[in-house]
């Protein structure tokens, strides 16, 4: 059954993207879009699909720092490490995130409720430093806010 | 919207200018949101329905002021124009009956300091001294970045008509050419003449890229103008195509921002449906097909061949050039990237005309650029400003100086690949030559202000790691030298540096410039030779004092 689904949840990126040109890059992101990363047996559907070879497939995915190949945390940590923040604090902030929470930067917390990671710059530098949990960006954050913004990661 | 002939535009700026409701605006830009702009603009929205008031509330792009975010401005009639900044949803309901119903500005929240600095091509034919003025940025924050109606209205596409219907492909690159547009991704190729060698290249099917692969961090130039004035680059890029003779093209944007891809691919599907891009343009016998392609983290990917690959789908390595993608880019097809920044100013040029835009600026790099301006200085912000603008002013008048009790250190330009300019040059006017000449460069437009608590050694190394990470490893000098020179950095960040560290940066730093075969390895050591030629004291002093006394 599960893998009927996944057959066909790459079916259906494949066949939106098939009449392009160089569309593997797009189905990977339509994939970890729908998913939040990129499994390894819809990697081999896709290669089969597509008649790509697998390490085509991989060259990709290991090559770009979005792609992900685990599954997310339910509440994924992400300071932004463009310059204006590096300079206004975001080391500082990912060292509370990280004391509070046992881990450091790259790690996942055992439950597997949150994980701790860097981003390269999210464009907003006007409101830095900034913090993205699940996307959502909070602005001019302090490490005093900690607490506050994790106490908001409910359930 | 019906497909649009060339005689259509002006009646929809008539009805445009014949609707006279009052409006209130929201800036919505990735800024504006992550200071709380949807709450705001959700209040507005109840709190007008709840009073039963005839108003629009908009969405509008960012204004540049990121330090007051949010903005929200109010057009009622019988009142003044009136920008507020910091709003937040509790202030909504002072806003609405007070300025809105009463018609009497709520002076505590208005900003009149900012709106008073925002100058546009639109409003002025020409800059006022030590101002802004805007350009490439005329409509973000001005109009509804997903109305084509509101572009319309005000002047978009005017300058497509004028190509379609008055000039031939040749005489388009021309005007280009007159006009000394430089490419505003960084390195200052005349664009104009990157259109001309596409145009003659041989080739049965030719692409036009819009470069929106916006690595530096620290800048977010080409953020806020996808996000704010999509149709601009759209149309910037309609000309593009017509100029060289392409029927396809990409636009090549950051995964990282969400919204700007939203709002051009909004913008595609708008200016389909108006017959502004798909089959015979405008009534013409042009036609143009533009498709979004998500970039996917790699900062490599902002250089060209690599940012080719990419399109195709493979990893994002550069290779040797030439060829140049002008002769065999995409495909093997002669292609034509061209900057965010660089498209949105086109449609102002071939508008208005060529003379125009070179009366503003220097004779060497006529028009505006466009920089985020953070770090240490009280009012971080876009902002976009004529060529040969002291950075004193960008960084004092404009930026409003260094945080209270500081003293600015440096201004950083071109972000990972710039340099690292000294307080004491800040009267150094910007253009491509000017910058180049400190050892740093014009770059993208990320202008960073350190201050007397950054540490110089330690910025370098944060720049060199970035750009460590970032190398693909395809040649020796990017991904051996980087490396090595990182490990002396590190050291020297925590104080136990070796005398000899000095040199073997400057010879890495040489090797590299030389060897490597793009401009990421080529630029990589640009940080660490400018802060050597200008913080010798602060590389001294981080050489451990045993050795040191040796």
């Amino acid at each position: 059954m599960a893998e009927k689904d996944l057959s066909a949840d790459v079916a259906l990126a494949v066949r939106k993207w098939q009449k392009k040109r160089g569309a593997l890059i797009m189905i990977l992101h339509e994939i970890q879009g729908r998913l939040g990363y990129v499994p390894r047996e819809i990697a081999l559907e896709l290669s089969k699909q597509m008649n790509v070879p697998l390490a085509r497939i991989y060259e990709v995915l290991t090559f770009y720092n979005f792609f992900e190949l685990e599954p997310p945390a339910k509440y994924v940590i992400s300071g932004c490490m463009g310059t204006a923040c590096y300079l206004k604090g975001t080391p500082g902030i990912l060292q509370e995130f990280g004391r509070l929470l046992g881990i450091e930067v790259g790690q996942t917390t055992p439950d597997g409720r949150f994980s701790l990671t860097t981003v390269r710059c999210v464009g907003c530098c006007g409101q830095a430093p900034v913090v993205l949990i699940n996307g959502e960006v909070h602005s001019k954050v302090s490490p005093q806010d900690v607490p506050h913004l994790l106490a908001q990661c409910k359930d | 919207m019906a497909k649009l002939q060339k005689d259509d535009l002006e009646g929809i700026i008539q009805r445009h200018r014949g609707s006279s409701r009052d409006w209130i605006a929201v800036g919505m830009g990735s800024c504006g949101l992550a200071a709380g702009a949807d709450a705001v603009y959700r209040a507005l929205e109840d709190g007008a329905r709840e009073r039963g008031l005839e108003i629009d509330v908009r969405r509008t792009g960012c204004l540049g002021a990121c330090h007051a975010e949010p903005l929200v401005e109010v057009q009622v009639e019988g009142v003044p124009k009136t920008l507020y900044g910091h709003v937040s949803a509790e202030w909504v309901d002072l806003i609405l009956d007070s300025h809105v119903q009463l018609k009497r500005v709520v002076s505590r929240l208005a900003v009149p300091e900012i709106a008073e600095r925002l100058t546009t091509c639109n409003d002025r034919e020409q800059p006022e001294p030590g101002r802004q003025y805007k350009i490439v940025t005329r409509n973000c924050g001005a109009i509804d970045p997903e109305s084509l109606e509101e572009y319309i209205a005000s002047g978009g596409y005017q300058a497509l008509r004028r190509c379609l219907s008055e000039l031939t492909p040749d005489q388009v690159i021309a005007e280009v050419e007159r006009s000394g547009l430089r490419g505003r991704g960084g390195a200052g190729f005349p664009t104009g003449v990157k259109w001309r060698l596409t145009r003659e290249a041989q080739g049965a099917e030719k692409f036009v890229v819009c470069n929106g692969d916006e690595g530096d961090p620290g800048a977010y130039m080409d953020r806020s103008v996808l996000e704010g004035d999509p149709f601009s680059v759209i149309e910037g890029m309609t000309i593009a195509a017509y100029a060289i003779g392409a029927s396809e093209g990409f636009l090549y944007i950051r995964a990282e921002y969400p919204l700007a891809v939203a709002r051009i691919e909004s913008a595609i599907r708008s200016a389909k449906l108006a017959g502004l891009l798909g089959k015979n343009i405008l009534g013409s016998d042009f036609s143009l097909n533009l498709e979004v392609r998500l970039g996917a983290g790699a900062f490599v990917c902002g250089e060209e061949t690599a940012l080719i690959a990419s399109i195709e789908g493979k990893r994002g390595t550069p290779r040797p050039r030439p060829p140049y993608p002008s002769v065999s880019g995409l495909w093997g097809g002669p292609t034509c990237i061209n900057n965010v920044e660089t498209l949105a100013n086109l449609p102002p040029i071939l508008s208005k005309g060529a003379e125009w835009f070179r009366s503003i600026g220097t004779e060497k790099s006529p028009g505006t650029k466009v920089f985020a301006l953070t770090g240490k200085v009280r009012r971080p912000g876009l902002v976009e400003i004529p060529m040969g603008t002291p950075l004193r002013t960008v960084v004092e008048e404009i930026g409003g100086g260094p945080l209270p009790g500081r003293k600015i250190k440096a201004v950083q330009t071109g972000g990972p690949s710039g340099g690292v300019i000294p307080a004491n040059l800040l009267d150094t006017p910007v253009t491509y030559e000017d910058l180049a000449a400190l050892g740093s460069m014009m770059g993208s437009g990320g202008m960073i202000v350190m201050d007397d608590q950054d540490s110089i050694v330690d910025i370098t190394r944060f720049y060199l790691g970035f750009c460590v990470e970032e190398s693909c490893g395809k040649c020796a000098p990017c991904r051996i030298g980087g490396r090595q020179m990182l490990t002396i950095l590190e050291r020297l960040s925590e104080g136990r540096g070796t005398p000899e560290d000095l040199e073997q940066l400057r010879q890495i730093s040489k090797t590299m410039q030389a060897a490597s075969l793009c401009g990421l390895g080529k630029s990589a050591p640009n940080p660490v030779l400018s802060t050597l030629r200008y913080f010798p004291e602060e590389y001294e002093r981080a050489i451990a004092p045993a050795k040191a006394n040796a």
